[in-house]
């Protein structure tokens, strides 16, 4: 029999705020967390793109020494996200064989290896740390909240580049079903912001070269759109089994209605031109949740801002709504905080939550010239979400043909 | 110059406490590594290369495993210097 999973706890550090009540906060006034990145290195290297989603509040200021000194900063976004969803969801009692963790990264600990790499060329093999494996390994996120919370139920990373985290929360309904664990720690984190992942990521031409004018960057259905823009952070979610969060009185956000990944098998960055492959995951996770498509009346969209990359996704929006599309109202978040990456679907996840949670869509920013092939709701000033018994979905696709999607219902 | 034990059990105490966070007053000589400050091997490993670079010297790996109580590793840093 299939289990209700609910979500009980929430935490964030973001562009957009260091927890999730700013976060949340900042995205319903329409604020961009993008900003032009005022470090060393990009002068040094040239770097052509040279603004970010940066972390709004450092991990320095959040973590001990002792922390920062032994944990990648895509590990410290981590251990801060989940620390504060725990906290949110009252700090349970649990019992540790019986609680997991799924947490994502996209890349893993790339400060980590490039640092260890300039250590070795200018000062040798024995000044090379020897936390640098574990720092560097894109399991250690997921470890350093293992140990944190104490998780001994199992301690896995899906790693799957930007669908990273939205598969990590299906994981988590997958083995919350199974009834192996009673809860479970899921999403993901991501620091990346690093001239080497910048300079890569230009050289294929995804990235957004506004310079000039960071806040406009991310603009996901303009016609003016060229390209995303990349964000830092973590993002966390407790999501356990009704029976057990009703046994120990804990407040309910929402249901975790389904979750399913599905891969395209078509090219290596590319999206599937004809949406197959996205459309079958939002399909089979309606079929999990026992819905259909009129039972959804948001959408999350993935939504990064690339030319290539928003049509894509609005293809396989029609395959699956048809008709229906034209009356959901669809976001892209991303206009905010730029894309996270390994992070970016645990971060919408929570929004996708909190719109549901608080009755109110937050906006797409920068939709100045909407994109003559692109035919949808998009809310661009917060919208009201009304209705009982109503589901809402985020989409995340990433490099690899890799689609996830997960579904949330209105609790 | 040889340095003195007290220049030596000073610095090392800020070493430790910058990788570990073990406040430096309780970096005292009688103190064992592992039994009474609770270090382990990653971060022994860690205080020794930046120990070498603090005062000069060479540890070599098959010496660290003598280095059980601070006592040892200064007068070992003691004499090398």
């Amino acid at each position: 029999m299939t289990k209700k999973i609910v979500v009980t706890g929430l935490g964030a550090t973001t562009p957009l705020g260091g927890d999730v009540v700013t976060t949340w906060k900042n995205l319903l006034a329409g604020k961009s967390g993008i900003t032009t990145i005022e470090k060393d290195w990009i002068a040094q290297y040239e770097v052509p793109v040279t603004f970010a989603g940066q972390a709004a509040v450092a991990a320095s200021e959040i973590l001990t020494p002792q922390e920062i000194k032994r944990l990648d900063p895509s590990s410290q976004f981590a251990l801060i996200s989940a620390r504060e969803a725990w906290a949110d969801a009252g700090s349970p009692e649990v019992t540790p064989e019986r609680f997991a963790v799924e947490y994502s990264t996209g890349i893993g600990g790339v400060w980590t290896l490039l640092d260890a790499f300039q250590t070795l060329q200018e000062r040798g093999p024995r000044r090379v740390l020897p936390m640098t494996v574990p720092m560097l390994m894109p399991n250690g996120p997921a470890a350093a909240i293992g140990m944190d919370l104490a998780a001994r139920g199992g301690v896995r990373t899906a790693v799957s580049a930007c669908a990273s985290s939205t598969e990590a929360i299906a994981n988590a309904y997958n083995r919350l079903q199974s009834g192996e664990v009673d809860i479970v720690v899921a999403g993901g984190c991501e620091a990346a912001i690093h001239a080497l992942p910048i300079s890569a990521f230009a050289s294929m031409h995804a990235l957004s070269k506004r310079n000039d004018s960071p806040a406009e960057a991310s603009r996901p259905y303009d016609a003016n759109r060229d390209g995303f823009v990349m964000g830092e952070g973590g993002a966390s979610l407790v999501l356990e089994t009704e029976e057990h969060a009703l046994a120990r009185g804990a407040k309910i956000y929402a249901e975790l209605a389904g979750g399913a990944v599905t891969s395209d098998a078509y090219h290596i960055t590319a999206p599937d031109p004809e949406g197959s492959g996205a459309a079958r995951a939002m399909l089979s996770t309606l079929s999990q949740a026992g819905a259909t498509i009129a039972d959804v009346r948001h959408i999350n969209a993935h939504a990064t801002s690339t030319p290539v990359g928003d049509i894509a996704e609005y293809t396989a929006l029609k395959r699956v709504f048809g008709d229906l599309l034209k009356s959901i109202p669809v976001t892209a978040t991303k206009s905010s905080t730029g894309h996270l990456l390994g992070a970016a679907g645990a971060v919408e996840a929570i929004f996708t939550i909190l719109a549901l949670h608080d009755g109110v869509i937050p906006p797409t920013l920068n939709l100045i010239d909407p994109d003559p092939e692109i035919h949808l709701d998009v809310v661009t000033s917060p919208r009201e979400l009304k209705g009982e018994n109503i589901l809402a979905i985020s989409n995340s696709f990433g490099f690899g043909g890799h689609n996830a999607v997960v579904a949330f219902r209105k609790y | 110059m040889a340095l003195s034990q007290a220049d030596v059990l000073a610095g090392l105490a800020e070493i430790v406490n910058d990788e570990t966070g073990i406040a430096t007053d309780a970096v005292q000589l009688d103190k064992h590594f592992t039994n009474d400050l609770d270090i382990d091997s990653i971060s022994m490993m860690t205080i020794v290369v930046n120990c070498e670079d603090k005062f000069g010297v060479k540890i070599p790996d098959e010496e660290v495993k003598n280095l059980n109580t601070v006592a040892d590793a200064v007068n070992f840093i003691v004499s090398a210097s």
